[in-house]
């Protein structure tokens, strides 16, 4: 083995045991020992047997960002991801109690108040019940605080806006088992209450029940991961995340809105003129650029700007990006297909002159909402709004090519 | 003649492509709500054999799938407590009992006198009567000064309190508490007796901040 060779496989070991971590480590560095006639070069070996687990590659990292909080979040790396579907194992937490352990054999649902009967459905109910999947987003209403609030410049799209994943869900339309129990028809409102240790409980609008709402049970093809709500959970398509009751246990039909912790103290937005918005449940036209983004650093010439768009209103109808600090717009291409209150995918060719500058992505959605500015924003919600946070955000790209999170533009 | 010949050997081309284009965007509307519906988007544009029916419809019931409730089981997780003061259980609570229950249960993550402990909110403070919080972000938004419903604060103790322990309080416990956060807040004076009737009578100082969303999409941010 010539010395640059085994300088760069030392390079890419220390760099594999880096990202993996120690138990890693000893593996690769027995089988460097071993010094295998292919070693350094996997075509001139066989490589490993099969798995009953894939696992990524030793030299992708992509992590979420715990905090050991119970009562907190950990959010997507969005800068890790390309497309547009979130890997089971990546999607955003956010919980109220930390994460209940619920056996799937005792898992029950029960459906009560204003309906013929009362009933009570076990996972394995729902599972013999027809089924929907659907991809769309799942988003907090608070993604975009910390960048709002207190921007700076390291964020990265993940600090940013880490707190929206999007996937295909699969589970029974709410509708079927209103049916089931046959709401009657004084029935306004559907209080959902989850079975962790924080009961969570949000009322639900009736029409949007009977329309697209879901009890899921499995995303990207497998069951719910615990974090997300596992055995089932509501699934409620451009509704603020809190709404999407995780660990679901109780539905009651009810003529008025139960006013819980979360559709008062919390989840209202502020308004300047001195009310709060309560029941804001659709998540606005909104975008990021993942790609470059911080803490990256370009180079001069031709790069793709890639990002994610998404609306829960509706498709996203275009995406502009702006390279000169917003005075022109270019309309990005769209990722097909566009699918309803999902991420999607937009990418725009530019060839970078070496000048400081700062980029930026707008959404427009099928309604005509238009993402704001930031002083719009904060103009017309005032600087202490507390949710829905879908200003447009911008990066800045030093003349050294560094990137960074622009939070005064 | 012949450029309308042309013309109508087009149309079915035409009205091929305006299916397509329909099914398409049946597609990307991923189907609708109903299992129905997703079934219809899979069939392209095959069309359909003599020997194959449509798909079934949804019967009215899928009788056999879930059970009746019992009544104790419904009883046993219905626990929400609405404005109106339904769902509140028989009990009753003052300021003096709500104290020793806040020290002994609340003070540890919420502080001596409510103050809260980062990351556990403040309980107490009755600043900014006039909800300006949107103008400023360092206000705090406090039991008194924010929460429209008293009913919401009795609903939230009992299902979520204390954090290590939620669900152990006595029904007494709880309107003691919430009689003590109330008071604190100087919402209700520090006698008032709280059961069932007074604390659905209770009118929090935010009562009528709150508005139902008037976002409605387009072109102007609201």
């Amino acid at each position: 083995m010539k010395k640059n060779e085994l300088l760069s496989r030392r390079a890419m070991i220390a760099g594999a045991a880096a990202a993996a971590g120690g138990a890693l480590l000893k593996q690769v560095v027995s089988a460097e020992a071993q010094e295998s006639p292919g070693a350094g070069d996997p075509s001139r070996a066989p490589g490993t047997g099969t798995t009953a687990v894939g696992a990524r590659s030793a030299f992708e990292n992509p992590a979420r960002s715990p905090t050991g909080v119970l009562s907190g979040s950990s959010l997507t790396p969005l800068q890790s991801l390309t497309g547009t579907i979130t890997p089971g194992d990546l999607v955003f937490e956010r919980h109220h109690s930390g994460i209940p352990a619920i056996d799937p054999s005792r898992y029950k649902l029960v459906i009560h108040g204003m309906a013929a009967r009362a009933m009570t459905f076990t996972l394995d109910d729902l599972r013999r019940l027809p089924s929907v999947s659907r991809v769309h987003f799942l988003e907090c209403s608070g993604n975009g605080r910390a960048a709002y609030r207190a921007p700076a410049p390291g964020m990265t799209p993940q600090n940013v806006d880490g707190l929206t994943s999007n996937g295909e869900w699969t589970g029974v339309p709410l509708s079927v088992l209103l049916r089931e129990v046959d709401a009657r028809s004084t029935a306004r409102w559907v209080l959902a209450e989850g079975g962790d240790s924080n009961k969570l409980s949000r009322s639900i609008p009736l029409e949007k029940a009977m329309d697209d709402a879901m009890i899921a049970y499995a995303f990207n093809g497998e069951p719910l991961r615990p974090a997300n709500g596992y055995p089932a959970r509501l699934f409620l398509p451009g509704y603020e995340g809190n709404t999407c009751v995780k660990w679901l246990r109780r539905l009651e039909l009810v003529d008025q809105p139960n006013m819980s912790k979360d559709e008062t103290s919390k989840y209202t937005d502020p308004l300047p003129n001195g009310t709060a918005r309560q029941f804001s449940f659709l998540m606005d036209a909104k975008s990021i650029i993942t790609s470059p983004a911080a803490i990256a650093r370009v180079e001069r010439g031709w790069m793709e700007i890639s990002g994610i768009a998404w609306s829960g209103r509706g498709r996203i109808a275009r995406v502009d990006v702006s390279t000169d600090g917003g005075r022109r717009w270019t309309m990005a291409r769209l990722q097909e297909p566009v699918l309803s209150r999902a991420h999607t995918r937009f990418r725009h060719a530019w060839e970078w002159n070496g000048r400081a500058t700062t980029i930026m992505s707008r959404a427009v959605d099928e309604t005509g909402a238009i993402q704001p500015t930031r002083a719009a924003f904060r103009a017309t919600r005032g600087p202490g709004t507390d949710y829905h946070f879908n200003f447009i955000r911008v990066w800045k790209i030093a003349s050294d090519g560094a990137v960074t999170f622009e939070g005064d533009a | 003649m012949r450029r309308r010949a042309a013309l109508s050997l087009l149309a079915p081309l035409a009205a091929a492509l305006l299916v397509a284009a329909c099914e398409l965007r049946d597609a990307q509307d991923q189907g609708g709500g109903s299992p129905a519906g997703a079934g219809q988007a899979q069939q392209g544009g095959v069309g359909r054999p003599a020997d194959v029916d449509p798909p079934t419809e949804l019967p009215r019931s899928f009788a056999g799938i879930g059970r009746v409730a019992r009544t104790e089981e419904v009883r046993a997780w219905d626990i929400d407590v609405n404005p109106a003061g339904v769902g509140l259980p028989p009990g009753r609570g003052t300021h003096a009992q709500g104290a020793r229950v806040y020290a002994q249960h609340c003070a540890v993550c919420h502080g001596a006198a409510g103050e809260g402990v980062a990351p556990n909110p403040p309980l107490v403070g009755a600043g900014s009567g006039d909800f300006a919080f949107a103008n400023d972000p360092k206000l705090t938004k406090t039991l008194g000064n924010y929460w429209p419903y008293a009913t919401t604060l009795y609903d939230y103790v009992n299902r979520a309190m204390p954090f290590v322990a939620p669900g152990s309080l006595t029904a007494a416990e709880v309107y003691a508490v919430v009689a003590y956060l109330l008071a604190e807040n100087g919402v209700i004076g520090k006698e008032t007796v709280l059961d069932a009737r007074s604390l659905a009578a209770v009118r929090m100082p935010a009562r009528g901040r709150f508005v139902h969303d008037d976002r409605a999409g387009g072109a102007v941010f609201r």
